[in-house]
């Protein structure tokens, strides 16, 4: 009993909390810089297919992106179509775009990541494999051979 | 000069932490640290003039067929099977190492063709691919245990060459058709 009595007579200063606002500003300050917004506006719907034998993807600034999926929202439907579309950068592209991309793609880099660069293409689950093959051949004419079938990971069961 | 004499309250700054913690529980929320995962393949060149005619020698038993229809059926070796099935008869087929005479020879020699239709659905193709993957990385796990008593992730670098080795993964997909 003595043990606490002796405590209870110190008379203990209260801990200052002046310097939380500082410590939480500066937490703040970390996500607000890390924090990514969406760079490309998606115009096609986007919905990955699952696989449960995935690798991740390094050096996101060595990929370029392919997106490719039927035109998103009814308004676009109405002018482009039901058909799925390729959507490079913000634009909607043609299969026979696809060289010029990539050769953009090479040329914004510097030589020695012109080997590393990957491909990702990220397709929706209702995109028939006769655009996809015809995207890969015109990725094999402009001997971009590094690609990434972009999935979603599956749980495990 | 009444005014000026008159004392400004200061002001409280205890509820400071309470708004910076909103701020901060924000964007905490909104952060999205995704990680962009995938199945990765390496395209082949196109192949050159002159190499369309000749064929390459392999022996028709090393090749396991793989055909998707554009209705999204499997036809794999000539029969009818099931995406569930597809990982353990491709495994069979890769470390038959001569048991059957109609399956591979070693599993450095085997190759899977991979050919599907153009209204074959990414989703399923996906999938094959995925458990032909599947198939390749638990043949590489298997063997890793066996031979080094750890996974094939844990091992390092050298030996995961080792291991990649005696199961390389060739998956050959057929040029397109040109057929409409």
């Amino acid at each position: 009993m003595s043990k606490f009595r002796k405590n209870k007579k110190s008379s203990q200063a209260p801990i200052s909390t002046a310097s939380l606002p500082d410590i939480v500003f500066m937490l703040l300050f970390f996500f607000m810089v890390t924090t990514v917004m969406r760079e490309t506006d998606m115009l096609v719907d986007n919905i990955l297919p699952q696989a449960s034998e995935v690798k991740k993807l390094e050096r996101k600034s060595l990929v370029s992106y392919i997106y490719i999926g039927s035109p998103k929202g009814q308004n676009r439907i109405s002018k482009y179509g039901n058909d799925a579309k390729i959507q490079l950068n913000d634009s909607y592209a043609r299969v026979n775009d696809i060289q010029e991309f990539v050769i953009a793609e090479r040329e914004s880099r510097s030589e020695e990541e012109v080997p590393l660069l990957t491909t990702s293409i990220k397709a929706d689950v209702d995109v028939k494999m006769g655009i996809v093959s015809d995207i890969k051949q015109e990725l094999r004419k402009s001997q971009a051979y590094k690609i990434n079938y972009s999935t979603r990971k599956k749980e495990d069961k | 000069m009444a005014r000026n004499r008159r004392s400004t309250p200061e002001i409280n700054a205890g509820s400071m932490a309470d708004i910076a913690f909103l701020l901060l529980i924000f964007f905490l929320v909104t952060t999205t640290m995704d990680v962009d995962t995938g199945i990765s393949r390496k395209l082949p060149p196109m192949p050159e003039e002159e190499q369309m005619d000749e064929d390459p020698q392999i022996n028709a038993k090393n090749i396991y067929v793989v055909l998707v229809n554009a209705s999204d059926q499997l036809l794999v070796e000539g029969e009818l099977m099931r995406i569930n099935q597809l990982k353990n008869e491709t495994k069979l087929f890769l470390d038959n190492n001569g048991t059957n005479p109609m399956s591979s020879e070693s599993p450095d020699k085997a190759i899977i063709s991979l050919q599907n239709d153009r209204g074959t659905s990414y989703e399923m193709y996906i999938s094959v691919q995925n458990e032909l993957t599947a198939a390749y990385n638990e043949l590489r796990n298997d063997a890793a245990i066996k031979k080094y008593n750890l996974n094939y992730t844990e091992l390092p670098k050298d030996k995961r060459r080792v291991i990649r080795k005696m199961y390389p993964m060739k998956i050959s997909e057929a040029e397109p058709f040109k057929l409409n």
